[in-house]
């Protein structure tokens, strides 16, 4: 499989990265060379194997259902670059 | 004072503990130091007073008869990566400048527990994505080794962590925190004549660190010798509740535990890391690697680990389709940069703040990972990646029945210019290819240095251990550090 100018376009738009037509233009032939080259993977014989999603064998923790901390909207607000009456600022979503 | 900036982690320890010096004297060194290396990059942020502030606390420990830390006095170097509350962390981007986190990771908080003192943050591959330190936002770093031709070719550190092995190699500091994904901490060790250790994943908690890509992050120590990275893994490992992958296991007192005689052990030699084609240095470096261990009483054992050259393929689908879902939460909105172009809307912003914000490496790997975690391919990559992965494991699985080590070089090559990579992504992918068969499989491994080749640059041995087996990888690692010929300091020309 391969990717032309139109489907890293998409890709971009997907990944919420704005790119000019060069810099989309410049990418198609990276992403190919790297496309092509893991496609070898399509030849291993995978049959019967699960995919491996953890690599460590270990279970899920259980905490306790209590608060353990909160009252932070200062901390938590700090670096945002919009940060307006206690809450992160955008532009307007809604007309 | 300089001569105390000569000093590895536990020399200082030992001699702050026994009033040699002092720990304010030690941080006053080691200031200086990174304050004369500018031309090296290697941090972002000198933080002396942090170091100094730490420094202070000990000696006042000490003359008040207080227990000291097990890192006590010593100041070291923090990656970029890991959240320092009140002090700047970028993981090398612009999309994080000026990003001032209100708390400290896990790992770097254990440091200061211990009473390590911080240096300042060390510069590093953006995201942690790179082999050479080259898609740094705050420019490259450059290796304090040369060749010996005499010419003055600026190498590169190795990377992601090339601000930590850069700093160490150039005794900006006795020792550094790396992180890695799929070589990070490894390489740059390799390229520099240091020691590196990965741990098993899930050793050190995530909790703090900007991540990559979770199922393969690790956090791990980096030093000039086996020594001192058994004495910062011990402070920097530990059970978090706050990590959902962190092992609820004891911290072994693996310093305590070290043990260089390999009688009675198996040492693996995997036929398919003899790659055709590769560096002679490098098969003599791994061929001197043999002998010693022979000569340290260990028993050498031929493996095969058939899945190796799938490794590579499967880390770049693995790794870019967890970077892009962990780098979606780069928007503009929460911390870090935003672009909001004149009128533009919630979408444009996000759009432009992210074009603005990551780097060329970052944004080629956010397209891959998107693009084979898309509706139609994601059976295709992303699920076939994870089968091969689960085959690598069981590669390893397979292998210790027959060994309880697994010895290769490090890298195929030694350190390379800055440049010679940078324009060929692919080209600088496969640096990674001895290194990243032991992170999809989750194992402890470490780097130590084995000797120089013939331009008088440092080759690394690599030890990739069984899971929770820290202490052997350790172990066989003192027994190489042990026989290896090494003119471990590079020398000054910054």
């Amino acid at each position: 499989m391969s990717v032309d100018k139109a489907t890293v376009a998409k890709i971009a738009a997907l990944a919420r990265i704005r790119m000019s037509d060069d810099e989309v233009a410049a990418l198609v032939p990276e992403l190919n060379n790297i496309l092509g080259w893991v496609e070898q993977l399509g030849e291993v014989d995978v049959s019967g194997v699960e995919p491996m999603a953890a690599v460590i064998p270990n279970h899920l923790r259980l905490r306790d259902d209590v608060v353990i901390d909160g009252r932070v909207r200062d901390a938590v607000l700090a670096n945002a670059p919009a940060a307006e009456h206690g809450f992160f600022g955008v532009p307007k979503v809604i007309e | 004072m300089s001569e105390l900036a000569e000093l590895g982690v536990a020399a200082i320890r030992d001699g702050v503990a026994g009033g040699d010096f002092s720990a304010v004297e030690v941080a006053e060194a080691f200031n200086a130091r990174v304050a004369g290396a500018t031309a090296l990059n290697a941090f972002i942020v000198a933080t002396p007073d942090k170091a100094l502030e730490a420094a202070a606390v000990v000696d006042a420990d000490r003359a008040s008869g207080k227990p000291l830390g097990k890192l006590a006095g010593v100041p070291i170097g923090m990656k970029d990566l890991f959240a320092t509350q009140g002090v700047q962390t970028t993981a090398g981007s612009h999309i994080l400048e000026g990003f001032i986190p209100e708390y400290e990771s896990t790992v770097s908080a254990k440091l200061w527990d211990a009473g390590a003192g911080m240096l300042g943050k060390l510069n590093m591959d953006q995201f942690a994505m790179g082999s050479s330190n080259e898609t740094s936002y705050f420019g490259n770093v450059n290796s304090p080794r040369r060749r010996k031709d005499g010419g003055n070719a600026a190498l590169a550190p190795g990377g992601s962590s090339g601000g930590s092995s850069a700093a160490i190699a150039a005794r900006l500091c006795p020792a550094a925190t790396g992180t890695d994904t799929g070589g990070s901490i490894r390489q740059p060790a390799a390229f520099t004549g240091i020691a590196g250790i990965k741990p098993t994943y899930g050793r050190c908690s995530r909790w703090g660190i900007v991540a990559f890509a979770s199922s393969l992050d690790q956090a791990g120590a980096m030093a000039r010798d086996v020594t001192d990275c058994a004495i910062m893994l011990e402070a920097m490992a530990g059970f978090d509740p706050k990590d959902a992958t962190s092992l609820e296991m004891p911290v072994p007192e693996w310093e305590a535990g070290l043990n260089p005689d390999m009688r009675g052990k198996r040492v693996g030699i995997p036929r398919e890391y003899r790659l055709e084609g590769t560096d002679p240095d490098i098969l003599k470096s791994w061929d001197d690697g043999i002998a010693w261990m022979k000569d340290a009483g260990a028993t050498i054992v031929d493996i095969s680990l058939p899945h190796t050259k799938y490794a590579l393929p499967a880390y770049y689908i693995i790794a870019p389709a967890e970077a892009s879902s962990n780098l979606a939460r780069y928007d503009g909105v929460r911390y870090g940069l935003r672009e909001l172009p004149e009128g533009a809307g919630l979408q444009d912003m996000y759009a432009a703040t992210r074009a603005a914000g990551f780097g060329p490496e970052v944004k080629r790997r956010v397209l891959i990972g998107t693009y084979v975690l898309s509706a139609g391919f994601y059976d295709a990559y992303y699920t076939q990646a994870q089968k091969v992965r689960a085959l690598i494991a069981r590669d390893f699985e397979r292998a210790w029945a027959t060994c309880d080590v697994i010895l290769t070089p490090t890298a195929p090559s030694a350190a390379f210019a800055l440049g010679d990579k940078s324009a060929d992504p692919l080209a600088m992918y496969l640096n990674d290819v001895f290194a990243v068969p032991a992170s999809l499989a989750g194992l402890p491994a470490m780097s130590v240095p084995a000797g120089l080749n013939r331009e008088g640059l440092p080759l690394g041995l690599q030890i990739i251990g069984q899971p929770f087996d820290e202490q052997g990888v350790l172990d066989a690692g003192l027994a190489i550090e042990r026989r290896a010929v090494f003119s471990a300091k590079p020398e000054q020309w910054w």
